[in-house]
């Protein structure tokens, strides 16, 4: 049985113009010290899918499906029972460390915070396991900065201390949504290290919701790619990047301008994301797809195993030999 | 529909596009439209509005199904009002009669007109010359707004009551003076939101766009500014309106309003609150259900379309 | 100096140009004397014709400010900017406004550099009825729609209002308002980092075919290296407000004379397993140093793993190595 077991998850808004459906039946497994990578463009649900998961969703959000925890149903549990396991199982960090530094309490408040209240640590142990952990996430002299505010940590610093808090409670699985887009290129490097270095130490497995192909191959073992809130296929990151079987996913991994080869001109997907206020009625990418046919526009692909393939699954009507 | 938009490049796409050419442009939805279809969705907003247009029509018209007027006194009545100057629909005095014997339904007819008024172009002016001020100070930045902005500073720290009162002092009491007494200072917090406003948006990325074209700053104002601005502007202006009306009724009710024969809704709850002892309960009701209801009024319209405008913020 | 700069005469010519901002310190009085933040600190280098310079750099490293101060959006502290002989900094605002026309801007967030409350068709023509006020309105309705059908957005939607378009459209809207006049030269601000990955590539490619169509000279500004590498001819690297290297594009990939630029190539993740997996990435340690109270000597000597003594002392100049390469570096 692995860590985490994701079955059929769907998202679904109520907004005054009608049900949006952001994500719908996403299924993956993820093992401990595995990372996931969850690749996608802008309104592919990715973020929607973890954010469920993670019982984050607007109020005007509904989740169904199933997520379970080592065995345990955690989709949809009451507030009470899902704060305990946010904060002793699933940790998440994101694109925006603000977003959940607050400005105005000492790193060292934040951090002792959530041990004193929630292992009952005294606060003076509790500061020394936080200082322990900021030395582990590598920022120079915790002992002194632990005292600083979060604004005056850089955005690379600020990432590292957001990521120090999410290992407080040392989670099993961490959840990562962009947490190097908004950083430099210097220090998405010195990030995504220093990710992988915890992940060894902690066992932790890792949900890493990106855009950037680089970053996924970098460091993902499996890959799954999502387009309009549906699963466009899944395998390991190695096979998927060397022989994808989507038309989506080779026509992204074509169109990343590349540092290691020349091109004359990039291969483009035609088109916009769909919206998702008004999805397709069949496979949402037949509308950018250069394979498809009438019946992609009607009927919508199941994820399918590939023949010869253990990991892989795949959701296209057509062969793979149409697409060859 | 945008799916369509974004393929230029593709033999089938180019063939439609020359049918389209041929074909008529299409219409856009505008900030405004959605915002209008919000607003349309309250109730509490588009009721208001409905009771707010019976007032305004009351107040133009309201004299056309009466039979009397607002300045001739019925001696029948005077001395005894509390009696015989009961409101009654059979006479044709629908709110009764006023502690001097006139009817007190086109005295409310007069008042409604005037506070309207007062309320409406006090905060209209006052919200012209903010916006102005306050977008050409957040615009052009540096002294000119330090300048600017400390003017403001200067007029705001005098106590306009007191100013007001002066004014109407020395100056003699006309609705003139009123408009001219609550315009100079209604306009200092509308230029201050405008420019509070103004500098957030300059440092968007479709002024700079501007700037970088080389369009001249009295058009980026008017042109990028303004218009971004009037979200904002438009759900002040609906709560200034009741302001400006409380400030009036504030002035005449301690009696520096406008003076007899005209009247507003403050100065015929200043008499009915007067003549409340003696039992005459109507001079005082009728005003101050109208000027309750206007003011409610007004507040749920800026409600509104505070939230059909900036419909992130909810 | 290239052997094609010899011969051709440089489109726009930048020479040491400054850019300082004042900044109030931490509980300063009205009096108190601001800190200088050297936004841009002392960058030359030449643009041709047709040429597309690659800008790169983190953020703070002052190249959207380079771009702007060129523009005349901030005011330039020192320096000389030559465009076609004339030194912009010195012109009046209504000489310069003659200029503009000739160089226009694309700007990184598509939706937000377009007025939410002008149709497509007015922010298009805008422009035009600024620089060409005597055009009549079918002219301009008609250039308009000429160019919107060039970047590929139907002519028939110049009623429709941005929020009504996704942002590879924007953005496609935001290259037509540059296009319009057909300027000389474009300066393009981070104009694909907002978009996703397969609209990316669309916007690149549409710069690249009006480049050779209209034998534009770009600007590109961005912090992805990759989409950098692929668009420029030439590319500059910065850091801190200063030049750390400038080279052909090829060159400075194949090998980059600068530890900076090496450091920030390697950063780069490459989209292939395999590749990444046998990469070695050169850790930048330490955090960019405030650019208010820059390190002495070279700017990059704190994060530098080969600085050496003479690095804390002096600064490096900008000096060519032979082949069109040149370097700020003392080691180098």
């Amino acid at each position: 049985m692995a860590l985490l077991e994701v079955r059929d998850l769907s998202v679904k808004f109520d907004t005054p113009d009608g049900t949006v459906t952001a994500v719908d039946g996403i299924s993956f497994d993820l093992n401990a010290g595995e990372t996931l990578g969850v690749v996608g463009e802008s309104g592919s649900g990715k973020s929607q899918t973890v954010f469920a998961m993670m019982g984050l969703l607007a109020q005007n959000g509904n989740a169904t499906g199933s997520v379970k925890l080592d065995g345990q149903e955690i989709l949809n549990l009451p507030l009470t029972q899902l704060n305990k396991i946010r904060a002793e199982k699933i940790a998440m960090i994101f694109q925006d460390p603000m977003t959940c530094l607050n400005p105005y309490l000492k790193v060292s408040d934040q951090m002792a915070e959530v041990l004193t209240h929630h292992h009952g640590l005294s606060k003076s142990d509790a500061v020394k396991r936080s200082v322990d952990l900021l030395d582990a996430v590598r920022i120079p002299e915790a002992k002194k900065r632990i005292n600083m505010y979060p604004h005056e940590f850089s955005g690379g610093m600020r990432q590292r201390v957001m990521i120090a808090m999410s290992l407080l409670c040392k989670p099993d699985v961490l959840i990562a949504d962009e947490p190097t887009t908004a950083l430099d290129v210097t220090v998405q490097a010195q990030i995504m290290d220093l990710m992988s270095d915890l992940q060894k130490e902690f066992n932790m497995a890792i949900v890493l919701i990106t855009h950037d192909l680089g970053v996924v191959a970098g460091s993902c073992k499996e890959t799954l790619v999502m387009y309009g809130g549906q699963q466009m296929e899944y395998g390991t990151t190695e096979g998927l990047f060397e022989m994808p079987t989507h038309p989506y996913t080779m026509g992204l991994l074509k169109a990343v301008p590349r540092l290691d080869v020349e091109s004359a001109k990039l291969a483009t997907i035609p088109g916009s994301p769909p919206n998702m206020m008004n999805m397709p009625k069949g496979c949402p990418f037949a509308p950018r797809c250069d394979f498809a046919d009438a019946t992609c526009f009607e009927r919508r692909p199941t994820l399918d195993g590939v023949a010869g393939r253990k990991v892989r699954r795949r959701a296209c009507l057509k062969s793979l030999e149409e697409l060859a | 529909m945008t799916d369509k938009l974004a393929q230029p490049f593709s033999q089938a796409k180019t063939a439609e596009m020359a049918e389209n050419m041929a074909a008529d442009d299409v219409q856009g939805r505008s900030p405004w439209t959605d915002a209008r279809r919000r607003f349309m969705r309250n109730k509490a907003a588009m009721t208001s509005v409905l009771v707010l247009s019976l007032v305004l029509i009351f107040s133009l018209f309201g004299e056309t199904i009466s039979q009397f007027d607002n300045e001739t006194i019925d001696w029948d009545i005077l001395g005894s009002v509390k009696e015989l100057g009961r409101p009654s629909i059979e006479n044709g005095h629908f709110f009764g009669f006023d502690e001097n014997g006139r009817d007190l339904y086109n005295r409310v007819v007069q008042g409604s007109r005037i506070s309207l008024a007062v309320g409406i172009v006090g905060a209209f002016v006052a919200v012209i010359v903010g916006t102005i001020y306050g977008a050409t100070a957040g615009f052009i930045g540096g002294r000119v707004d330090s300048i600017m902005m400390r003017l403001v500073d200067i007029f705001m720290s005098i106590p306009y009551m007191f100013v007001l009162i002066l004014l109407l002092v020395v100056a003699g009491r006309s609705i003139t003076m009123i408009f001219i007494g609550i315009g100079l200072t209604a306009w200092l917090d509308m230029s201050r939101i405008v420019r509070g406003q103004t500098l957030s948006i300059k440092n968007r990325e479709y002024v700079e766009a501007a700037v970088a074209i080389g369009v001249p700053t009295w058009q980026i104002i008017f042109r990028h500014i303004v218009p971004n601005l009037l979200g904002v502007v438009v759900v002040y202006a609906t709560l200034l309106v009741p302001q400006m009306i409380l400030t009036e009724s504030f002035i005449s009710f301690l009696g520096l309003g406008v003076q007899e024969p005209l009247t507003s809704w403050g100065a015929l709850i200043s008499e009915g609150v007067k003549s409340m002892n003696y039992g005459t309960l109507w001079h005082l009701g009728f005003p101050l259900s109208f000027f309750i209801i206007t003011i409610f009024c007004f507040f749920f319209i800026g409600d509104g379309l505070r939230d059909a405008l900036d419909p992130k913020d909810r | 100096m290239n052997d094609q700069s010899k011969i051709a005469a440089p489109l726009l010519s930048v020479r040491d140009l400054k850019v300082w901002f004042g900044i109030k310190p931490d509980g300063a009085m009205p009096w108190t004397p601001n800190d200088t933040l050297k936004a841009v600190d002392g960058v030359d280098f030449d643009l041709m014709p047709g040429e597309t310079l690659g800008i790169v750099g983190e953020s703070g490293c002052g190249k959207s400010t380079l771009a702007r101060a060129i523009m005349r959006m901030v005011p330039a502290e020192a320096g000389t900017v030559m465009w076609l002989g004339d030194d912009l900094l010195t012109l009046s605002k209504r000489e310069m406004n003659v200029h503009r026309k000739e160089m226009q801007m694309i700007f990184q967030d598509p939706l937000a550099s377009l007025n939410p409350r002008m149709t497509i068709g007015q922010i298009v023509a805008e422009p035009l009825k600024t620089h060409f006020p005597d055009l009549s309105g079918s002219e301009v309705k008609a250039r308009v729609r000429e160019v919107l059908d060039r970047v590929g957005i139907l002519p028939n939607m110049i009623n429709r209002y941005p929020h009504e378009f996704s942002g590879g459209q924007c953005q496609r809207i935001g290259i037509a308002r540059a296009l319009v006049v057909k300027p000389k030269m474009i300066i393009c601000d981070e104009p694909v980092s907002a978009l996703d990955v397969s609209i990316q590539a669309q916007v690149i490619n549409l710069l690249m075919e009006l480049q050779e169509e209209m034998g534009l000279s770009l600007i590109f500004i961005a912090h992805d290296l990759s989409v950098v590498k692929h668009i420029s001819t030439r590319v500059m690297v910065l850091y801190l407000g200063n030049v750390m290297e400038i080279s052909e594009s090829d060159q400075l990939y194949r090998a980059p004379g600068h530890p900076y630029t090496e450091a920030l190539i390697s950063a780069v993740p490459i989209p292939d397993p395999k590749a990444e997996a046998s990469k070695e990435v050169m850790i930048l340690d330490a955090d960019l140093p405030s650019p208010l109270s820059p390190p002495s000597g070279c700017v990059f000597r704190t994060r530098c793993p080969h600085a050496k003594e003479i690095c804390a002392q002096e600064k490096p100049l900008l000096t060519d190595r032979g082949n069109g390469q040149q370097v700020a570096c003392h080691l180098r």
